[in-house]
């Protein structure tokens, strides 16, 4: 193996961590991994040295994941359960015995789609606000109004949603 | 002396993320003291961290699936082995001299038509071993048509369709799960009112897209394609002309 496919076989269990966060469905995750090293070994020569190898990796994942949305019909930027996005964090919460916190791993499923990849790659990948902005292709700026959303939506998801879903003063729209 | 700056919400995220500098961290720190509320938020994101780490990281533990080592070792190999076809169709050419064995030589240097050719073999021996079955002939029924259809999408990776064929005479017999060089592959099969079967075979796929190819194989005539995400072969012991309305058929029913 050369040095390249070594770090490649390296970065398998981040992107395979990143994917399951992401996507939820294992299954799927798996396979979106294993596309994104299809893809990642045929364009393993425009990889530049020195460059961040895990956001490029990552970046290739992320438009294997956007091409199967938009296969199966799904604009990425939608929220999962096609209801307006900052709804979505309003969800009632379920009466009775649930805990108060959710499991985060839910809690995410319910987040839009480009709040959830933002609030993944930063808090989970570690990566930084620079990287990440190169791996989703938008400014800075629009990744720390993303985070900031997202995180403030999934503050609210895990405590119950609905209780108090009343709009953050600080949201810029 | 200038006022302390007010933060605002990107900062108290960038403070999380250890995204400012020195300066503005003391006085994020001091901005904290005087705002409980702002804290919390804080300690909550820092809290959300620590929970994807909790939730994700046991990930990383995990053995690395078999078939993600070995699509790269693969494709170490098969660079390798490409080189060494190359240079073997180089050094054949020169014994041979430009008169002959052109179509030996595309066979060597046109690996890709080479590729899907195997592709496309491996369909019609699928089809040969299992059409003639008679009581199990696939694994899941067509009364169960949902059921299939979704676990060959899963097992995928993308959503399938069985095609239907009702124009051409031909009703869904079922479906099953099939081996292909490690990864998965579906076949669909169809019978006419005469009890002759044809199959449907797909496969992941990523790459160049083709336009319908046949081949004529032992007895069984095939069309194949390749539209991404998805290969696809359609096989029969059938004329020709007949197998293409059918091919038709399938394309017109999946990518509608």
């Amino acid at each position: 193996m050369t040095k390249k496919h070594r770090a490649i076989v390296a970065e398998v269990p981040h992107l395979r961590r990143y994917a399951h966060a992401l996507i939820g469905d294992p299954a799927l995750a798996d396979d979106m991994v294993q596309s994104c090293l299809d893809r990642a070994l045929r364009k393993l020569h425009l990889w530049r040295e020195g460059t961040n190898f895990r956001a490029w990796l990552i970046t290739i994942l992320r438009n294997t994941y956007v091409s199967h949305l938009r296969h199966v019909g799904r604009h990425p930027e939608e929220s999962p359960c096609g209801m307006d996005p900052d709804l979505a964090a309003a969800t009632p919460p379920m009466q009775g015995q649930e805990m108060a916190i959710q499991d985060i791993g839910r809690a995410l499923e319910q987040l839009r789609d480009d709040q959830r990849e933002v609030v993944l790659l930063v808090g989970l990948e570690e990566l930084s606000y620079k990287d990440t902005a190169e791996v989703l292709g938008i400014p800075v700026g629009t990744v720390m109004s993303r985070l900031s959303r997202g995180r403030e939506n999934l503050r609210r998801i895990m405590h119950g949603g609905g209780g108090d879903a009343k709009p953050s003063l600080r949201r810029v729209k | 002396m200038t006022p302390p700056k007010t933060m605002t919400d990107s900062d108290l995220n960038a403070y999380v993320d250890g995204e400012l500098d020195a300066r503005t961290r003391l006085e994020m720190e001091a901005w904290l003291n005087e705002h409980p509320e702002d804290a919390l938020r804080v300690s909550e994101y820092q809290r959300q961290k620590t929970e994807l780490h909790l939730s994700y990281d046991p990930i990383l533990a995990e053995a690395i699936p078999a078939e993600m080592r070995e699509t790269v070792l693969h494709a170490r190999n098969r660079t390798v082995r490409k080189v060494w076809l190359q240079a073997a169709a180089a050094v054949a050419l020169l014994l041979i001299g430009a008169g002959g064995g052109w179509g030996w030589r595309d066979a060597l240097i046109e690996g890709k038509t080479d590729r899907n050719l195997a592709f496309a073999t491996r369909a019609a021996g699928a089809h040969r071993v299992y059409a003639r079955e008679v009581r199990h002939a696939v694994e899941v029924k067509a009364d169960q048509e949902a059921h299939l259809v979704k676990w060959l999408s899963k097992r995928l990776g993308n959503p399938l369709r069985a095609p239907g064929l009702q124009p051409a005479g031909y009703q869904l017999v079922g479906g099953r799960l099939l081996p292909d060089l490690g990864k998965s592959a579906a076949q669909f099969m169809y019978e006419d009112s005469a009890k002759r079967r044809i199959t449907v075979y797909i496969r992941a796929y990523q790459g160049k897209d083709i336009a319908f190819r046949f081949m004529d194989n032992a007895g069984t005539a095939t069309f194949y394609w390749i539209e991404s995400p998805f290969a696809y072969a359609l096989t029969g012991a059938i004329p020709r002309g007949e197998l293409l309305k059918v091919a038709n058929l399938v394309y017109d029913s999946l990518t509608r």
